[in-house]
């Protein structure tokens, strides 16, 4: 007798093939088992249906209307027809008349050829607009400087409220008026910017058009690549370079880092960094923090951990009761800027206002992240100038003439470029936790690691604790990716607080978006669990793959603290690499 | 008040309600005070007071006579209690001078629908008299031949000749009813006057020949209290209306009884889907999670409807009984009344009726001692039609954005607040109680094969009596139409009538004699809907009629789901361009491919349905269309002279539309 207890099930028929599936399965899912493609604009992966598009309407055979394949169960006995004359008839007309609700304006769109609209108006054969078209003439909204919404281009399909309002938690988007006028809009008709808007970018890579795209900024790159009188670097993100390859029609996971860094370098960037560089150094100081805080019981617990700018700015807005909780240490992205501006700049000699720092990163956040305090300009300059996403980068490698897939591989430059695994792994939820307690283990007890792998913090569970032993001492973390799930283990440290008790953890880790960084809000289209697995994959393999697997022992992190900066979270490293926090309104105005 | 006990409901229900030969009661529901029945409440004490009497002035709800407000019946000196339309305040101190002080009945304003009697058993005490004929210019003339030869008979000082406003009676030339005893007489020629004086009036003999036969239609079971309880007053429910003694009856049996009760009446939704009562009740009942919820949804929203509204405001405790009698039948202790903001009056009555039930102990803990707790709030609408909608009214009632959701989840299932909620309409509640107390076989004695009852309609557009209409379902359009409410205006000829609001559809003239039941309007492209009817005569453009309805749907679109937000507002454009004159041909193939899509691929019964009342008027009138397109301009402006208007409709707003 098998002990696992198997799911019940329904049998039924879809377009005459019998289909069994878990019950309470989608008809939209069940037809994908049996290869049979419902269209939908609607329906995404991640999001429960929200049934607004119906195309992919089917008919149940004797059924008084038809169905939404998307969230109607498959039933037992069901006799599914999923592409008849009159089904298809309705979906082109559904189609024409959304069709007729937007902008014809492909051509110069940010989702050009990588919009689900266009495709799937492609797959319909619409050839004429059949519908006279309407579209309501709306400005679009600048205000962040890190997302654009295009509200012309929105078919109402309802993902960016349902990502912005239950995945993440934030509620800066809702749908105002209703009828033809229903638009999506920050909650309350303001500026996005003046909104709880934390700048995560989910929405953006969930809309199926160009209606919410990042703000693009390649142009202000190549400027800067062509003036003469700047020296530009740049670096890359630790998730960046498992995912870039999609947009080059490779399998997610797939790792480019070396030919990113000769195709950086073929675009003219005087010098290639690596940002997991610094996340090393990030992890050094994060660790000691750590190590300060909990064996040293110098500041409270637990500590979090703060490299994500999208979680910063949502805890700024709706927790800053936890902001003496966060830890100081800037994000890797910073870290590495403020450091190619002094260390780098003296010992290559370049004058640091001629340095432009760019960064490329999975994340619309980072973005703001730029200018987000005055620490962010700690040496005197700007730590990092221009931040790209991975889709801009994209862009700009196809606009470059460099045949990305056929380079050579390339290396990065000294001394920002070499990297651990752990600084690597900082690309997925749980690496920073599993990086910062392979550095931790070591000051703490002044041993060699011997397992360097946490599986305990691995995986896509929205919330993970473990106890792990630090040196004979339990070490309580939690992880939480998705920002919706957030408040859930935040509330446990208050209700612990409010009852004097110990908290529930000493160490917690958060990133805003689903999966981490290699799920960011700039990653390329198309993301869902089964993507952002292959993704982390790939990180993982690369953590694998280095000699070096702790922070700490990076040998161009060692020759950092000895030659420039001293003692972590010495006075030096305060100056240049940490940051304060502020609580600021929910709402701008 | 003091708390009931289930022996007082035992007693009152033994008890026959009090007679009462002495009042003036005030129709005072909201159609009847924006008619000034209020000054005409405030005339009548007054007057009352200065005649030094002692009858009792007292507010009633509306039973329904819309045509009429301001609306009061009157009983005193000895006669049966006769109704008075068109009452504004100046008439007050006639009415108390003539009727109150001298039992005589004033001019043009006595409503006495004709009952069918037959027999004159009591002497002859009051002549009404009226030319139902077009022009209504003999009225006078028959009621100065009667009082000539009554004076020839000496008779002028015991019996009274009064213009009368209304008889029940249509279409029938010279029509006089003989009070008390209610017999009428239609076709009244001049040569008859002395006949029915010499062996009417004084030999209290019948004439067969001119007797009227024919009885009203009409059935008041959903409005059977409405007009003659004042629904503001707990103790006129329970001694005059048998209030509260359905849920006594239903308390006395298992919630498994009642439903049998509710599915043995055969009652059906009287929201518009028609789905049973007992079958959502028991889908609600089945859930094993607790607790569960009753929503009474108060938003009816159809242009012309005012059912509920009515109901609620002459009536709350019939509604609210019925709800406790849904509460006790699917397990639930909470209820809530959903009613649209608009409805104000209703609300305060509502909320009257709430606390007066709680204060006698029939709502809360342990009502009457039977173990069963019940309590119910309101919430209120925010002016949204498609919260009418059952999951977008309980979005709304959560807080949230009134969009309807997919199902399943059925509400039965995961309704209000994720528990298992039955949302029932006023009217279907309204007589839950009366099922309970009467019995499901005489209510499943109304009505056809399929649809059981009665079915209020509220009858306006080109109609003489615009009125609320209370008819066993198998009554005919027709008969609606013309036997109750008196026909077309101006007595031109009927063109339509179309039912079901924004949902239904235009019901063609050869087709009126269809019996009303789900089923048969909507094989004729319309739906029973709540109940709206709209009277349309042969000048009204059914061009402009589907660009009426169609553009409330499209004002009303939630905007969630694409089919319903972007194909409403496109074929609205086709329309204004069709009734401007300025159609093409290829438009009206246009128009049924969108039509088609909405239909289909609508999330919501409003999306789905929104096309019927283009595709009806297609269905019966596409000449009309061909008409418009093939006339152009100049035919369009001809039409809209015709049916009235100055200039023709203007254009819509162009494409760029601000929110309505």
């Amino acid at each position: 007798m098998s002990a696992v207890a198997t799911l019940p099930t329904v049998k039924a028929t879809i377009n005459g093939l019998v289909v069994e599936v878990p019950v309470g399965t989608s008809i939209l899912d069940a037809a994908r088992r049996a290869a049979v493609k419902i269209p939908t604009l609607c329906k995404h992966k991640d999001l429960l249906p929200t049934a607004a598009c119906g195309l992919c309407v089917v008919r149940n055979k004797g059924g008084p209307r038809l169905l939404r394949a998307c969230c109607t169960p498959l039933e037992a006995g069901m006799e599914i027809a999923t592409h008849d004359n009159e089904i298809v008839e309705v979906r082109r007309s559904t189609l024409e008349l959304i069709l007729s609700n937007h902008p014809a304006e492909c051509l110069t769109c940010g989702r050009n050829g990588e919009c689900e609209l266009q495709s799937i108006a492609a797959d319909f054969n619409i050839r004429t607009d059949g519908i006279k078209r309407h579209v309501k003439e709306q400005p679009a909204d600048r205000s962040t400087g890190s997302i654009i919404l295009e509200f012309e281009k929105c078919i109402k399909c309802g993902r960016c409220l349902q990502v912005c309002q239950e995945m993440q938690d934030v509620w800066a988007l809702s749908f105002l008026e209703r009828g033809i006028n229903t638009r999506m809009a920050p909650a309350g008709d303001i500026a996005l910017a003046e909104s709880p808007c934390v700048k995560c970018g989910q929405c953006s890579a969930h809309c199926p058009t160009g209606a919410i795209v990042e703000n693009d900024e390649t142009a202000a790159v190549w400027a800067a690549l062509h003036d003469r009188d700047k020296v530009c670097v740049v670096q890359i993100a630790p998730s960046v370079r498992v995912t870039v390859g999609e947009a080059f029609g490779l399998p997610p996971g797939t790792n480019l880092t070396k030919k990113l860094y000769s195709a950086l370098r073929r675009l003219g960037f005087h010098a290639v960094f690596d940002t997991n560089f610094s996340a090393d150094v990030t992890i050094v100081e994060e660790a000691t923090e750590f190590v300060q805080r909990f064996v040293h019981q110098r500041g409270p617990l637990p500590l979090i951990t703060s490299c994500c700018p999208a979680w910063t700015d949502f805890m700024e807005k709706k927790h800053w009761d936890f902001i003496d909780n966060f830890s100081t240490a800037k994000s890797p992205q910073q870290m590495l800027g403020v450091l190619a501006k002094t260390y780098y700049a003296q010992q290559a000699g370049i004058d640091p206002a001629k340095l432009v720092v760019v960064s490329i990163m999975p994340c619309t956040a980072k973005k703001y992240e730029l200018s987000r305090t005055e620490e962010m300009f700690a040496s005197g300059f700007k730590d990092v100038d221009i931040c790209l996403t991975t889709r801009e980068l994209a862009r700009m490698l196809k606009q470059s003439g460099i045949d990305f897939l056929a380079l050579d591989d390339g290396a990065a430059d000294s001394i920002l470029g070499e990297y651990s695994g752990a600084g690597t792994i900082f690309g997925t939820t749980g690496g920073v936790m599993e990086a910062a307690l392979r550095t931790a283990h070591h000051y703490a007890t002044g041993q060699k690691l011997g397992q360097v792998e946490f599986a305990a913090v691995r995986g896509l569970d929205g919330v993970r604790t473990a106890v792990i032993d630090v040196g004979g001492a339990k070490v309580r973390v939690a992880v939480a990716h998705g920002l919706g799930h957030v408040s859930a283990v935040l509330e446990q440290v208050r209700q612990a607080r409010r009852e004097g008790k110990e908290p529930p953890y000493h160490f917690i880790e958060v990133m805003a978006c689903p999966g981490g960084c290699i799920g960011g809000g700039g990653q390329p289209y198309g993301v869902d669990n089964e993507r952002r697995r292959q993704r982390i994959a790939g990180l993982y393999q690369d953590d694998r793959d280095q000699a070096v697997r702790c922070s700490h022992e990076n040998p161009e992190v060692v020759r950092l603290y000895r030659d420039f900066l001293g003692q972590p979270n010495g006075t030096k490293a305060h100056e240049l690499l940490h940051t304060r926090y502020t609580a600021r309104p929910l709402y701008k105005r | 008040m003091k708390p009931l006990t289930l022996d007082d409901l035992a007693a009152l229900a033994s008890r026959p309600a009090p007679v009462t030969t002495d009042f003036v009661r005030v129709q005072l529901d909201t159609g009847g005070i924006a008619a000034g029945a209020e000054e005409t409440f405030a005339a009548f004490r007054s007057a009352v007071a200065a005649a030094a009497l002692s009858t009792p002035v007292l507010r009633v709800g509306s039973h329904g006579r819309s045509w009429a407000d301001p609306v009061v019946e009157v009983a005193a000196a000895g006669l049966p209690p006769v109704l008075y339309g068109g009452v504004k305040a100046d008439v007050a101190p006639q009415i108390v001078a003539a009727h109150l002080q001298s039992g005589r009945l004033i001019d043009d304003h006595v409503i006495a629908p004709a009952s069918g009697a037959a027999e004159l058993a009591a002497p002859v005490t009051h002549l009404l008299v009226l030319d139902t004929g077009v022009g209504e210019a003999k009225t006078k003339f028959f009621q100065f031949s009667f009082v000539e030869e009554l004076k020839r008979r000496g008779l002028a000082d015991q019996i009274q000749v009064a213009r009368a406003l209304d008889l029940g009676v249509y279409d029938e030339g010279v029509v006089v009813t003989l009070l008390p005893a209610g017999v009428t007489y239609t076709n009244v020629l001049a040569p008859d006057v002395a006949r029915i004086v010499e062996q009417s009036v004084q030999g209290r003999q019948v004439l067969d020949d001119l007797l009227w036969k024919r009885t009203d239609p009409q059935v008041r079971i959903v409005l059977r209290n409405c007009g003659s309880i004042d629904p503001e007053s707990l103790p006129d429910y329970l001694e005059r209306a048998h209030g509260y003694q359905g849920l006594r009856a239903a308390l006395a049996r298992t919630p498994e009884q009642v439903i049998e009760e509710l599915k043995v009446s055969g009652l059906r939704g009287r929201g518009g889907a028609g789905f049973p009562t007992w079958l959502k009740w028991t889908n609600t009942r089945i859930q094993k999670s607790e607790p569960r919820c009753v929503i009474c949804n108060g938003d009816e929203g159809d242009p012309g409807a005012f059912m509920d509204r009515s109901v609620l405001e002459s009536d709350p405790h019939s509604v609210l009984e019925g709800l406790m009698i849904a509460g006790y039948a699917i397990g639930a202790a909470h209820g809530y009344f959903y009613i649209r903001a608009e409805y104000p009056k209703a609300v305060e009555r509502v909320e009257r009726a709430l606390a007066q039930a709680r204060e006698a102990g029939l709502l809360g803990r342990n009502i009457l001692g039977t173990g069963f707790s019940f309590d119910a709030k309101i919430r209120l609408g925010a002016g949204a039609f498609v919260c009418g909608e059952e999951t977008a009214l309980i979005a709304s009632i959560e807080g949230k954005r009134g969009s309807p959701s997919p199902r399943p989840p059925y509400p039965s299932v995961r309704g209000l607040w994720g528990r298992p909620t039955a949302i029932n309409n006023v009217e279907t509640l309204a007589n839950v109680p009366a099922i309970l107390l009467r019995g499901g076989a005489w209510y499943a004695g109304y009505g056809t094969e399929t649809t059981k009852g009665t079915k209020v309609f509220a009858v306006t557009g080109k109609v003489k009596n615009a009125q609320l209409v209370e008819v066993p379902m198998g009554t005919t359009l027709r008969s609606i139409v013309f036997d109750v409410c008196g026909g077309v205006l101006e007595d031109k000829d009927i063109k339509a009538v179309q039912t079901g609001g924004p949902s239904g559809g235009v019901i063609p003239d050869k087709h009126l004699d269809t019996p009303v039941a789900y089923e048969t309007l909507q094989q004729l492209g319309s739906i029973m809907g709540s109940g709206g009817m709209i009277v349309m005569d042969t000048t009204d453009s059914m061009v402009d009629v589907a660009k009426f309805f169609l553009k409330f749907c499209v004002d009303e679109s939630c905007g969630k789901c694409a089919p319903c937000r972007i194909g409403g507002f496109q074929m609205l454009q086709i329309l204004d361009r069709i009734s401007r004159g300025r159609g093409a041909a290829e438009d009206i193939a246009a128009l049924r491919r969108i039509c088609q899509a909405m239909q289909k691929a609508s999330l919501c019964g409003l999306g789905q349905t929104a096309p019927n009342p283009v595709l009806s008027t297609l269905r019966y009138f596409d000449e009309e269309y061909k008409a418009y397109i093939e006339g152009g301009p100049s035919y369009a402006r001809k039409m809209a002279r015709a049916a009235g208007g100055a200039e023709p409709a203007r254009a819509l707003a162009p494409a760029t539309t601000e929110g309505a």
